[in-house]
């Protein structure tokens, strides 16, 4: 009798568990007679591809708007509106996604991974601005871009800032652009877009930190225009280059400068290059030295930036979310008494082996180490040239735009008495 | 003038430089590995977040992380591996006795699914969307003791496609992955679903 009834019970054990082990349905679907049909199931479709095409035409549409607003009809007004536009649609229609910024990312992932695959409209929405900025600069920011839009429009009692805060602040976003190559080339996280502030506004929907971030910035946004864009975007590192070796670019004036010094504090962001025209021999030695001195530093920053990437290579991996749980099945197997993380519990029902686990975050732990030690050279090359930056002063004679920082917002231009005849 | 002409050769030249550059990155991309990304029998097109049923441990996160509140993340039902019964694990909370439908015997804690009786013994269960908030508290109960037909499963229409899903980023099981946008269903018991 006891046995018999063991062995209904394993019966029942095996009922229970075998199937799911066996992938056969432990209740088999009943006949029913009451001619109930059962209901189906219900996939409601994604966003078809054609609007993401769209989506690039209106980016082509616009930039090229932008680009003729700009520099044909010199027209601000025709700017802001264009930028209104371009927030309503990029940013509270699109909410966002994809943006020029963000795809930096795909292409990295794309670059560097061999099962990542890039979208063709990813790729076009990186791709075009930049090809845009290196033949007309950056009239992207001036109306395109809903972030560059959003802060012009909080940006009601702008102040200068002083060459050496800018140059300083704006190693930032070197800084981030590196962290977000280095951690996307890894496959480990898109940052710009975990950290990116205005999303959360286009959605209306967003943790509190992320509330509090965006606050902040649109808040200082009133005080320094376009915080995000001058010491934050990391797309801005890309656009700012191309754009000084751009084949047009705006200029403030129409015609001939004639050093009025109407548009002197025209510029919100700081962006207008003065004449630099005093020639004086002893001041000029003193430059020529210090030159020397910083070009000589540059190599032993870059090194040193090199060995501090290389020593915090550990801290950077711990963000990948493979190391993460590596780390974790090393602690957890000597501290019991907690309950199990869920990344362990998922670890072990996946089947895979711990070594095979532990040789692919060996891989990527040699990676970041690599990875690291290019930031931390890139960063401390940065550095050197910011100062040599800051010392150098080129010849010039008239009231310029700066071709990397400026915007292209036309906000100068109206400042420039001269007409062209 | 010289100095001048000399400035805007070098700068035309890095010019070119630069879009020599852009276009190798961008013909790499597009022709990688001998298959391009435009054109009939391309290999891949735009993705979409889709999480694994089958890597899922109903760990919660689901509800929580995602930029969405009530998350896109919801509970699907696949009927067709439904097996109608009476007693559901992914309805009733295990301790439950008498099969009624009051609220506090219910593991969903939004009171999400709707149980109608067919005919004897038998009861269908359907998931008010608007209600779920991606919890996966039926989903774990149906998968350990049922049939797992209740499934987790992105749902495209309210899903904004993030470019980086919060959810995908947290999941402990790496259930989160890019899937193609012509294919974007993950569920169990259905195969490839091509919409
Ligand atoms: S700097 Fe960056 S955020 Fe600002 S307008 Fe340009 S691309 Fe947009
Ligand atoms: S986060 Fe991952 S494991 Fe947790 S419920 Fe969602 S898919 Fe499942
Ligand atoms: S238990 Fe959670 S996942 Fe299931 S229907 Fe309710 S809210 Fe949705
Ligand atoms: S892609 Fe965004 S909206 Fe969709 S499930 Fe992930 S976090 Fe939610």
């Amino acid at each position: 009798m006891r046995h018999k009834t063991v062995i209904v019970f394993i019966l029942l054990i095996l009922g229970i568990f075998l199937p799911s082990v066996m992938g056969v349905q432990r209740f088999p679907k009943p006949e029913f007679e009451s001619g109930y049909v059962e209901p189906e199931t219900q996939f409601p479709v994604p966003r078809a591809e054609f609007l993401a095409w769209m989506d690039v035409a209106v980016l082509l549409l616009s930039l090229s708007l932008a680009t003729f607003l700009v520099l044909k009809k010199r027209s601000r007004l025709g700017v802001f509106w264009l930028s209104l536009f371009s927030l309503a649609y990029f940013g509270f229609y699109r909410q966002g996604c994809v943006c020029s910024i963000g795809a930096i990312q795909n292409v990295t992932l794309a670059l560097f991974s061999g099962s990542y695959t890039i979208p063709l409209t990813v790729l076009f929405f990186f791709l075009v601005p930049l090809v845009f900025t290196l033949l007309f600069g950056r009239t992207f920011c001036a109306a395109v871009c809903p972030f560059g839009a959003f802060q012009d429009l909080v940006a009601v009692k702008p102040m200068p800032m002083g060459a050496w805060l800018n140059a300083f602040l704006g190693m930032i976003p070197y800084l981030y652009l590196g962290l977000a190559l280095l951690f996307a080339a890894t496959a480990t996280d898109f940052i710009i877009c975990r950290y990116d502030p205005f999303v959360g506004i286009f959605r209306m929907n967003a943790s509190f930190g992320m509330f509090l971030f965006a606050g902040v910035l649109l808040l200082s946004g009133i005080f320094i225009a376009r915080p995000y864009c001058r010491f934050l975007c990391p797309y801005g590192v890309l656009l700012n280059w191309l754009s000084r070796f751009s084949w047009k670019h705006m200029n403030i004036t129409p015609a001939e400068c004639i050093q009025c010094r109407l548009c002197e504090n025209a510029c919100p962001y700081d962006a207008i290059d003065f004449p630099q025209t005093k020639k004086d021999p002893a001041g000029r030695r003193k430059q020529v030295n210090r030159l020397i001195l910083l070009a000589l530093l540059l190599p032993l920053l870059v090194l040193g930036g090199a060995w501090t990437g290389g020593l915090i290579h550990s801290t950077l991996s711990g963000v990948n979310s493979k190391v993460r749980l590596a780390r974790l099945l090393q602690t957890a197997s000597v501290s019991k008494d907690q309950p199990e993380p869920p990344e362990i519990t998922a670890f072990r029902s996946s089947g895979i082996a711990q070594q095979q686990l532990m040789a692919e975050v060996a891989t990527i732990e040699h990676d970041f180490l690599t990875g690291s030690r290019i930031f931390g050279g890139f960063i401390g090359l940065v550095f050197g040239m910011t100062l040599i930056g800051l010392v150098r002063t080129p010849y010039r004679t008239d009231y310029v735009p700066n071709r990397g920082t400026c915007f292209s917002c036309a906000k100068c231009m109206d400042y420039c008495p001269v007409i062209k005849s | 003038m010289d100095k001048q002409n000399r400035r805007q050769f070098i700068r035309t030249g890095i010019r070119w430089i630069l879009f020599g550059g852009m276009a190798l990155v961008a013909g790499d991309l597009i022709f990688r590995k001998g298959e391009p990304l435009f054109g009939k029998n391309r290999k891949s097109g735009p993705t979409v977040w889709q999480l694994d049923p089958a890597k899922c441990i109903q760990c919660g996160r689901c509800a929580t992380n995602c930029v969405k509140t009530p998350s896109a993340v919801k509970c699907t039902h696949a009927y067709s591996m439904c097996g109608y019964c009476n007693l559901c694990s992914g309805y009733f909370k295990p301790e439950t006795k008498t099969l009624d439908t009051g609220a506090e015997k219910q593991l969903c804690p939004v009171s999400a699914i709707k149980r109608t009786f067919v005919e004897d013994p038998f009861y269908e269960y359907t998931i008010d969307e608007a209600l779920c908030i991606g919890c996966g508290k039926c989903v774990k109960g149906c998968g350990a003791f049922g049939n797992g037909s209740l499934q987790l499963q992105v749902r495209h229409h309210l899903c904004d496609n993030c470019n980086d899903c919060s959810i995908a980023r947290n999941c402990p099981s790496g259930a989160f992955s890019r899937v193609q946008l012509t294919d974007p269903y993950l569920l169990k018991g259905f195969g490839k679903k091509n919409l």
